[in-house]
């Protein structure tokens, strides 16, 4: 065998780059092995014979079927070889078209050689980079089917390859459909096997898993093939099952636990079956304790809350087992991002749904802090997992009285929502300041402080219907039993031009949040005059675009409640009697078939007729001439309208004088 | 209903008593052997029942002491009462778990579950006091040697199934609710602790499964783990550079276990594939294996010959091993491999004087035509004759062989009366041997090993098939290995080499750290399962 060194410089390696393009085929042989034998284990020699140009000549010396297989082989593993190099060296690679030329050979080399495990074996460490060429590998069902049955006959060695590069090639639906079809899900199922009284080998379930788990995520069709796919006696799920034993190594358990999470995710599994209630879940707490490296518990973190994202009982089940609320609160101290993220997430999964879920996680020890300190996280993704739990936590009335209070949680929050987040963060952000704005909360006043009014406003103005909801939304919460001067600033803030565009909204929920808003400005006597006097002529022209547009019922019984709210007011009762068409559209409402809104327009009228207030008297003339005791005595004689009888009686009852 | 049944066996034959037996043990006993292997209950007993004395009188227990219930007042928590285990959690066990189903909450649900040293007061909840470990059902605390708990798991109540785990490898306990781990409870646990329940309000009822019932909480799939860790360190301990020269140190192994058990081909070619010396002379090891292979063939009479001619005086000093070699002698002549080569020269005649109701036909005749043929109707006495106290024997003994009944010695003759006459010949020398053996049996230190040993040997004639008699096991050729060592491990120590192989003596200095650690408490001895490490 020839000698070398690893210093060879360039120069001196001249001669046998040359002789790569000699016809003699001997002499094309020696120097492709001169080559491989140069570049292996050396990342410079690489770097060198890329930037000399050889890759062409190797990708021709390998895709031609005419030539010496032998050639062929030692060229693809000097591919192979350089595949292994520095991001630079792959990234050239993929350029020259390296990744489409293995693909193209892959579709004729026979099955279980040589030849087609060197091409495998480059092709997983090219798809091993980030961002893989997963465009060169074409949703062809031939070439996939072609590859699906290599993961499943050949050598241990092309299975693994050829799975791990599926794995990183399933990314959406597409890929998902295909792969199923092409028969990945028994693929798969049979590299689960773990032999009795063997060693598992991560090395080849792994990729295994990772397929699965590809293939499964948030695709309902292809989970449930996976759930009916056997191999020998067991199925998919009992395979993983056995995976996720506490004798198994970490790795492997961590990634079955997160194959049976999406399948149950994917619908393909009930919540409270056994694997993910003695499996999955159990498994997935266990890893987050501390006894585990750091990286493990961020994952097992974070598929757990991917787990327990919406079901209460598993919520339930995970906050009791394995201390899993002091793991978390271990892994948020951990130093990574990705281990504060995934516990955060986690968190605020257990928290969503259970009062006492949620009080387990305030009372865990100093976590209030962290959380406050993960807003403050330069890292956008910790910051934002850091919302995440503060949201769900907000939805304790009792913590935005007492814990969220103690800590300003509200600061760092406003100071992230004002610092140009996100859509998700702004998303989730102002869900939360939602809650914080609660008319209970003590964070109210300083967040009003802050420019609160100003940026929920700004909201209101979003392309996004959830931030616009959010925002008028937060807007309603605040104006709720608010002093007058709050009132004030929200109605001169939003401005009356943006108020009817948001009754205008294309999200009927916006519109519901905005005429609840109207309601909140307009109640308690003083204020609604207050306000009146200034926006009267506002609120009743978007009353009535409302009652006169072609909205949902609710949308109009919002309408009606606030002009019962106007009804309320001493001088605003008269704006309403100043116009005869609402007047009329109240009498019509009182005949109305819905019957809510029957119920709204009696509470409009039960204000307007008060006998105990000025001018009561000309009201109810005024009113009676224009049908509405006709209307209000049809009600009461209706069966229909029986629960209203009460307050049709009332309503009646003012009438007295003219009765 | 069980024990009847063995009763009615016994009328049978002794065989059917011996499985019945066997039955009735293999139902109540087996699934806690399963669960703790290595416990040598005749040493440390596991707990399988709470203790009808060790209890507060407000305990009642029923349901052979697995349900347990409260009766007492219930005022205050001076009215608490506990039970514990007939026995302390042995450390053998390794990982030791248990499980209560709550029957009843009773009146508030007072109730705990865990575990209390010997001598901890009894009218107390498990946890309160020093030594004493409880999970309680209704605030869900965990009470470490306090009146007070610390926030731990749920709270617990009617229908839960609250189970109990010791980690007797790190000394940690946990508890499960309803299959769920809810993690490490206590930590630093002393040794030698009592499953332990208590309960404090009327109404109270508790069951409990110490494992002989399959628990909800998946256990086993711990007990891998654990194997698994202990396997782990056990591969990873880290050794000294001068002894951790494996490869060295296993060659030498290998090597020394061929020469020392005379495989002298194979040494020779090991030796010379990885340079080991061989510290014996080749021709003393092939007489070794001279030896050895006679004992192994059965020729044990040859074997003492032999081993008189090479290593002389060696027998005659060690008058135990002379007598071990005559005994096996005395079996293989009723198996017939062996005849006194000394008398009539013949080489190993291999026929056994009753080799006439021999394994052969039992086999293909089965045992009734066999002894309707041979017996001739005549009763033969079943009872083992090794059987202590003969002087009620009916019949009487053959002289100087004690255990030998007449019926039988009398028998022989007459069951081959159609052979020829050298078969009685040689019937006659085998009674002559036994004689012969039972005068040198006398000279010898009378101890028990000695005494049984040639009672099992001379058994073997109180049968009219030996091999399939209670007795028979000796006749196995595997038998003949134990023998085989002895005189071998003799040899060797006459030559001044040490009398048993390196690798040997690992192994059983193995098993008997093992032994050392289950009594000094510490439990990682259960997971270090020594047959599985050496079959890899």
């Amino acid at each position: 065998m020839q000698q070398f060194t690893v210093f060879m410089d360039i120069e001196s390696s001249r001669s046998y780059i040359d002789e790569l393009y000699s016809s003699d085929a001997v002499k094309v042989m020696e120097a492709l092995v001169t080559l491989k034998n140069s570049v292996i284990g050396s990342n410079r020699q690489k770097s060198s014979v890329i930037s000399q140009g050889v890759v062409p000549r190797l990708l021709q010396l390998m895709s031609e079927e005419s030539l010496d297989p032998n050639i062929r082989l030692e060229a693809t593993i000097t591919i192979g070889s350089l595949a292994k190099g520095t991001p630079e060296n792959i990234d050239s690679l993929i350029e020259k078209g390296t990744a489409t030329a293995l693909v193209e050979m892959l579709k004729t080399v026979p099955l279980g050689s040589k030849l087609a495990e060197a091409a495998l074996c480059a092709l997983r460490s090219i798809f091993s980079h980030k961002p893989a060429p997963v465009d060169a590998l074409p949703a062809d069902m031939r070439l996939l089917t072609r590859l699906t049955q290599i993961a499943r006959e050949d050598s241990q060695e092309a299975r693994t390859s050829v799975i791990r590069v599926l794995a990183v090639w399933c990314s959406g639906t597409v890929e998902q459909e295909a792969l199923t079809c092409a028969g990945a899900c028994s693929a798969a199922a049979a590299m689960l096997v773990v032999p009795p009284r063997s060693v598992p080998s991560p090395s080849r379930l792994v990729p295994a898993l990772e397929l699965l788990a590809a293939m499964c995520f948030k695709n309902p069709n292809v989970a449930q093939v996976a759930l009916n796919t056997r191999h020998g006696d067991k199925s998919i799920p009992e395979l993983l099952m056995c995976l996720v034993s506490r004798d198994k190594p970490l790795v492997v358990a961590l990634k079955a636990a997160k194959c049976l999470t999406f399948l149950q995710r994917a619908g393909a599994l009930p919540a409270d079956d056994s694997r993910i209630v003695f499996g999955a879940l159990p498994c997935l707490a266990r890893l987050c304790t501390k006894e585990n490296t750091e990286d493990i518990r961020a994952s097992a973190a974070e598929v757990l809350a991917y787990l327990t994202e919406v079901d209460t009982s598993l919520q339930r089940l995970a906050a009791i087992s394995n201390h899993l609320m002091s793991s978390l609160a271990d892994i948020v101290n951990c130093q990574s991002a990705a281990a504060k993220q995934g516990a955060f997430k986690c968190f605020a999964s257990l928290g969503a749904n259970d009062e006492d879920i949620r009080k387990m996680i305030i009372e865990t020890h100093g976590l209030m802090v962290h959380v406050v300190n993960g807003l403050n996280n330069p890292d956008p993704c910790v910051s934002l997992a850091a919302v995440r739990c503060l949201h769900s936590l907000s939805r304790s009335v009792q913590q935005l009285r007492t814990t969220f209070q103690d800590h300003a949680v509200w600061k760092p929050l406003m100071q992230l929502l004002n610092d140009s987040p996100g859509p998700e963060l702004l998303n989730v952000g102002s869900s939360t300041l939602c809650n914080l704005l609660l008319e209970f909360s003590p964070a109210k006043e300083p967040m009003l402080d802050q420019g609160a009014v100003e940026m929920l406003c700004n909201l209101t103005k979003m392309s996004d219907p959830a931030l616009r909801l959010n925002g008028i939304w937060a807007l309603m919460n605040m104006a709720f039993q608010a002093e007058q001067k709050v009132k004030q600033r929200i109605l001169c803030c939003l401005g009356t031009e943006q108020m009817f565009r948001l009754l205008g909204d294309s999200d009927t929920r916006v519109i519901m949040k905005m005429l609840g808003l109207l309601r909140n400005l307009l109640s308690t006597r003083q204020h609604i005059d207050a306000i009146m006097s200034e926006y009267s002529s506002q609120v009743m022209q978007a009353v009535i675009v409302v009652l006169e547009g072609s909205y949902p019922a609710e949308v109009k019984e919002q309408a009606l409640c606030i002009l019962g709210n106007i009804g309320d007011g001493e001088k605003s009762k008269d704006l309403i009697m100043a116009n005869e068409d609402v007047l009329r559209k109240l009498v019509d409402y009182l005949a109305h078939p819905e019957s809510k809104l029957q119920e709204a327009a009696l509470f409009v009228a039960g204000n307007l007729v008060w006998r105990g207030e000025a001018g009561a008297a000309a009201r109810q003339q005024r009113l009676a001439e224009l049908g509405l005791l006709r209307a209000l005595k049809l009600l009461r004689a209706s069966h229909h309208a029986a629960h209203l009888h009460d307050k049709v009686k009332t309503a009646l009852a003012q009438f007295n004088e003219f009765t | 209903m069980k024990l009847r049944k063995s009763e009615m066996a016994a009328i049978g034959s002794g065989r059917g008593t011996m499985d019945s037996q066997n039955q009735v043990q293999s139902d109540t006993v087996d699934r806690l052997k399963l669960l703790y292997p290595n416990v040598n209950e005749e040493e440390t007993p596991l707990p399988r029942a709470w203790s009808t004395k060790d209890k507060f009188s407000y305990i009642g227990l029923s349901q052979n002491n697995l349900r347990v219930h409260y009766k007492g007042h219930g005022k205050t928590h001076r009215d608490a009462a506990s039970v514990r285990a007939t026995h302390p959690i042995p450390a053998a066990c390794g990982l030791y778990y248990f499980e209560v189903r709550i029957v009843s909450k009773g009146r508030d649900g007072y109730m705990g579950i865990g575990l209390s040293a010997h001598g901890v007061n009894m009218n107390r909840l498990p946890g309160w006091d020093k030594h004493s470990y409880g999970y309680h059902g209704d605030d869900g605390h965990s009470f470490c040697s306090s009146g007070t708990g610390q926030p731990y798991g749920p709270t617990f109540t009617t229908g839960d199934v609250i189970g109990c785990g010791v980690n007797l490898v790190d000394n940690t306990c946990f508890y499960t609710k309803n299959g769920h781990h809810l993690g490490i409870a206590f930590r630093g646990l002393p040794p030698n602790l009592y499953p332990t329940v208590g309960l404090q309000t009327p109404g109270e009822v508790v069951d409990t499964n110490f494992g002989q019932q399959p628990f909800v909480f998946d256990i086993e799939d711990m007990l891998k783990e654990l194997r698994a860790r202990t396997r782990v360190a056990i591969d990873e301990f880290p050794l000294p550079d001068e002894q951790g020269q494996w490869q060295q140190v296993l060659h030498r192994m290998v090597s020394t276990y061929l020469v020392h058990h005379g495989y002298c081909s194979t040494a020779q070619a090991f030796s010379r594939a990885t340079g080991q010396p061989i510290d014996e002379d080749i021709a003393s090891i092939k007489n070794r294996q001279r030896v050895s292979k006679l004992v192994l063939a059965g020729r044990v009479g040859e074997a003492v010959e032999t081993t008189r001619r090479l290593w002389p005086g060696l027998l005659e000093r060690d008058p135990d091993l002379l007598f071990l070699l005559k005994c096996r002698q005395f079996v293989e002549m009723v198996n017939g491999t062996d005849c006194e080569a000394s008398e009539d020269g013949a080489n190993g005649v291999a026929t056994s004087v009753i080799s006439h109701t021999g394994r052969p036909h039992k086999r293909s005749n089965g045992v009734a035509a066999d002894a309707a043929e041979e017996g001739g109707g005549r009763d033969v006495d079943m009872a083992p004759a090794a059987n202590g106290d003969h002087e009620d024997e009916a019949l009487p003994l053959v002289k100087g062989m004690p255990g030998v009944t007449a019926s039988v010695a009398a028998l022989l003759p007459d069951r081959f009366e159609a052979d020829a006459s050298s078969q009685r010949a040689s019937v006659e020398r085998m009674l002559a041997f036994g004689r012969e053996l039972y005068a040198m049996s006398q000279k010898l230190s009378q101890d028990l090993y000695h005494k049984s040993m040639l009672e099992d040997a001379f058994s073997l004639l109180a049968y009219s098939n030996p091999w399939d008699s209670p007795v028979g096991w000796q006749l196995e050729p595997v038998r003949r290995e134990a023998v085989c060592d002895a005189l071998n491990s003799a040899i060797l120590e006459s030559q001044g080499m040490q009398w048993s192989s390196p690798v040997e003596a690992c192994v059983s200095h193995a098993r008997s750290l093992l032994r050392r650690m289950s009594r000094a408490s510490l439990g990682a001895c259960a997971f270090a399962d020594l047959s599985a490490l050496l079959a890899r």
